[in-house]
Parts: C-alpha cells; structure tokens; sequence
C-alpha cells in the first residue's frame, strides 16, 4: 500500500524596511556587529515599541498578492522563551488576531493545470539576533543587529503532498514577494527561510504524527530535506515504530537531520498580549489604496507577456522569474518591436545563455537592450546571418562596440549581391568539375556540397538562401 | 488552583528551594482563584478587549534616527569581545 505526504510550510521573510519594527535603528545588512542597536531592541527596561508604518503596509501588500483578507484590526501577543539572542525574553508577535488570513497560491502542475494551497495567515513579528558558536568553546557570541527588523511569518495550510509541491510553493511565494519588492527574500542571507510540518499517512487516513524540519537555506535543501524525512517517518511506521512529534535540523553537509530534543521540553511560549502596544487598526481606504498600487504579479506578466508577445507558455516563465528580466525584455520589445518572439529567442537562449557562462548578471552585462536591438535589427534586414549574429553578440559581451561597428571589423556583412555569389559559384565549379558532372547526371545530393563550398569561399557571408537559389539556377549549365 | 510551582519557576528561570515552592504554592493559587471571579461575569456579546486603553496604535515613519552608540550601550555587558556579546555556551 502506498504512503500520502503531507506537507505544510512556516516561511519567516524579512522585511525591506529602512529601520526595524519597533525602532528607528538600521536594518543594514553587514554593518559592524551591534553597531545598529537602541535601548528598544535589546530590551533595556523602561522602553517602548513604536510599529513602523512600511513594514505594515508591506504586509497588508504581501496578504493583498495571496488572494488573503486583510483584518482591520489586529492584535500584537508576546511569546515568552530565554535564548541569549533574544534580549527582552519575548518575542513580539500576532498570535489570537493576525493583520493577514486566509489566502491561497496556485502551482504549476505537470499536467499543465493547476493546483490551489491554501495559506492560513501571515502575522507580523520581529526577528532574533544572531548566536555564533563557530570556532569557540564555552561561550558563544552574539550580534544584535539584526535583533527587531520585522518579519512576516506566512503559515501554509497542510496542502502539499509532496516535496516538488512545496518547493513550487515557495517559488511562487518567493517570486511574488520579489516582484511586490517587500523583501529582497535573499536566501542566503536569512531572508526567507523555511521551515517544513512533514507527516505521512495512508490516502484517506487521518493525519500522522508530524515533525518539524528547520535549518533548509535553499531549495534544493528543502527538497532533500523533505525526501529524508519523509523516508524516515516510512520506515519507522513499517519497522512497527511511531513517529515522535518533534523539531529537527536538516544538516545539508551530511544529507540528513536531526533531533533537535531537549530543547522541546522548553517549548511553552505562554502567549500574553502585548501590553505595550494598542490593538493595530487600518482602513479600508488605505488597504484599497495599498491595492491600487499594486505592481503586476509574475502570473499575471505571464499571461500577458503570451497573449501581447505570442510567447510560449515556457519563454514567458523564463522571461517573468524577476522583474528585472520583464523589464529588460519590454525594453528590448520597445527597441525592436518588429518581432518579440525573436526578442525573446534571442533573450532567453543566446544572452541568458552567454551570461551563465560568464558567470555575469544582467544588469552588469555590457549588452544592453538598446545594443541587442540593433544587433536584431541587421539580422532582420539580413544583413548578416544568424550564425554571424551569434558572433557579434559574443563579440559584443565584451566590448562596447557597436553592433554595426563589430560587423564591419570582422567583416560579416552578408553578401547578397548576385554578381558577386555568382562568381564564387563559378569558382568553385572550376575548382570540381567531377561534382558538377555528377550532379548534372542526376546526382542532386551533392547541393549540399556545393552550398558548403561557396560558403566556405565566401567566409560565411554570403546569403544561404540566395546561394543555393543561384546554384540551382547555374549547376543546371 | 493547583499549579506546578517549579515548572513555572523553570519557565521564568527563576530558581527557588522546594520550601520556598512550598510557600509559593498556595500564595499563586490565592492570586489565581481570586482573577478567576472574573470569569463569573456574563461577557455574551462583548468584544474581547485588546488593550485597555482605547486607542488604535500611532505608527512610526520608517526612518532611521537612531545612529551607533554601540561603546554606551555595551557599558552594562558583563563581557564583550570584538564588539560582541560574550554569553555562555549555547548548544543547539
């Protein structure tokens, strides 16, 4: 009999706030250790939180994208716990009355349909510092800068049933988190991280025990992690064991996870609310407004970019995993709109492509839309052939020639002057009389030698089409 | 009320004998049963209360005001080392 995977995902995303969510200290990244603290965010006594307007306007955006309602009014909660890198002993967070609930993401499917996961809320708290315990003995060290910048945490519904559905979850959520620009969502730096409910069960069974996953800093970890654990939880149930509900830390070096016990038995946050801070009230005028602005969304461009362009459903996914892709894309439709469909081969296989290789980003690429546009422009007007196009882009990745300039110095012009393709013929078929006998006795396989040879004779520049047109016309004798 | 004098200690990582429980233990109870009487009172049909006060909560402009004052707010730090917090062993 087979095993149902049921997955459901906590994300912490941080927030792109200049300042943090109760004080006015910097949010940084990378600034000396404990150089961007106050009296507020390590908890001295005697201070009070003041909530920062961005980070709640940024969440309301964020519960706008998901399809989610906005509460008018919510509440702030204290969750109690002790961990050096937490100075007040609390954490202020939404526990009874988030500010977001209910929304939904729909997935890709690979039917080609689609498949709607539930979001049970996104509550706005704050971020802990940071502990060190690389490299030291008895002690470990601890940075509070990043102690107070607000986070939203985004709770999934139970909805995933397998680890390729949670990781096109968090794509999704990622790359509308990136398109509303509400946080860089940098994985690497702790942006967005991920913590997966993992449970098996037999289809139509209840729920199992669950487990907690945590410490997964990519998407390729989440997926390993969820695979692990998944076979784990298997194996346990068929040995005749249970399943034991706690926390465990994926370790990505050996492939596998761990108990996290011990700290489990800690685990009782006795939520309050927060005393300090009024309840949270917003408009209905403001979060229409917040509505208003809001940019397009990748599936929206999506679908835009394949009816406006006539992309394929896979070059405008390409073309849509960032806003700076879009946009660079638009730009090069607006420089060269004759074809967006040549645009966007050009785009996505010939640059992309170049790019990877040379390790560049986009915005760093001397190839800019302006200058691809007219590279485009003398393969539309044949100036050159596609295969000397793909060298003046190599050509131009780095250099800021022109394209028209780089075609001049290597000489790619095409050559569709009859006259001039036809002497090349005329030479070469001096140069094999046997071949033109052949061909002349029926053998009209050899076309394709002889387009080699003028080809070849003439460096690659002369018009294909227009060669064997003239072949034709003068291999007949 | 019976309440599990050491597991709240323990919560609040406060350390106490068990004579000290001991005593404790009936005095929390006393407090507890005497906030429990609220819970005699009919509350159908009111909204729960947030906050005592009234008020919504007034929201900050997101701009930086605060600047580095690390060599201050470190003064109270029992050890310090490279502008870091130095705390005993945590083990994860």
């Amino acid at each position: 009999m087979s095993w149902e995977t049921v997955i459901g995902l906590e994300v912490h995303c941080q927030l792109n706030t200049k300042t943090k969510a109760f004080c006015g200290c910097s949010t940084a990244f990378g600034a000396e250790p404990n150089t961007q603290t106050c009296p507020v965010c390590l908890g001295m006594p005697g201070q009070l939180p003041v909530l920062n307007k961005v980070a709640v306007e940024k969440t309301i955006l964020t519960g706008l994208a998901i399809n989610a309602k906005i509460n008018l009014e919510s509440k702030f909660d204290r969750k109690n716990y002790f961990y050096p890198d937490l100075p007040k002993g609390y954490q202020i967070s939404q526990f009874a009355v988030p500010i977001v609930e209910g929304g939904y993401i729909d997935i890709p499917t690979k039917d080609g349909g689609e498949k709607r996961l539930g979001v049970t809320r996104i509550h706005m708290e704050e971020d802990a510092g940071k502990s060190m315990h690389e490299g030291l003995d008895a002690v470990s060290h601890i940075d509070l800068n990043r102690s107070g910048i607000p986070l939203m945490e985004i709770v999934s519904e139970p909805d995933m049933r397998s680890a390729d559905e949670a990781v096109a979850y968090l794509k999704q959520l990622h790359q509308i988190i990136r398109f509303l620009g509400v946080s860089d969502a940098d994985m690497e730096k702790g942006q967005f991280r991920c913590d997966a409910n993992i449970s098996v069960r037999r289809p139509g069974e209840p729920f199992g025990t669950r487990t907690e996953m945590k410490n997964m800093n990519s998407f390729r970890h989440i997926k390993q992690a969820i695979e692990f654990e998944v076979l784990r939880q298997i194996e346990i149930i068929e040995d005749g064991g249970k399943v034991i509900q706690e926390t465990r830390l994926w370790d990505s070096v050996k492939n596998e996870s761990r108990s996290m016990r011990g700290k489990e038995e800690a685990h009782d946050y006795r939520y309050f609310p927060e005393p300090d801070l009024p309840p949270l009230r917003v408009t209905q005028e403001e979060v229409d407004q917040l509505k208003a602005g809001m940019p397009e969304l990748p599936a929206q461009l999506r679908h835009r970019f394949e009816a406006e362009y006539g992309l394929s459903a896979y070059d405008a996914d390409v073309l849509t995993q960032t806003r700076e892709l879009a946009d660079w894309y638009e730009a090069l439709v607006a420089a060269h709109p004759a074809d967006p469909k040549r645009c966007a081969n050009w785009m996505a296989n010939e640059l992309l492509g170049r790019l990877k290789e040379a390790n560049q980003e986009l915005h760093d690429s001397k190839v800019t839309p302006a200058r691809l546009a007219a590279l485009l422009d003398r393969l539309a007007d044949n100036t050159i052939s596609g295969k000397a196009a793909k060298d003046v882009l190599d050509a131009m990745m780095d250099s800021d020639d022109s394209a028209d300039a780089i075609i001049e110095a290597k000489g790619l012009k095409q050559v569709s002057d009859t006259g001039a393709i036809d002497a090349l013929i005329a030479e070469v078929m001096a140069a094999n009389p046997a071949q033109v006998e052949s061909y002349r006795a029926g053998k009209e396989k050899l076309m394709g030698f002889f387009v080699g040879q003028v080809m070849k004779a003439s460096r690659g520049t002369a018009n294909p089409g227009l060669v064997n047109q003239r072949l034709k016309a003068l291999l007949k004798g | 009320m019976n309440i599990d004098v050491q597991k709240v200690a323990m919560l609040a990582r406060i350390r106490l004998t068990d004579e000290e429980a001991a005593e404790l233990g009936p005095q929390l109870s006393n407090i507890i049963g005497y906030v429990e009487q609220l819970a005699s009172v009919d509350t159908d049909g009111v909204a729960a209360t947030a906050h005592p006060h009234d008020a919504a909560m007034p929201l900050r402009a997101d701009a930086v005001t605060n600047s580095n004052r690390r060599d201050a707010l470190q003064q109270p730090a029992p050890k310090i080392e490279s502008g870091l917090y130095v705390v005993p062993k945590v083990v994860e």
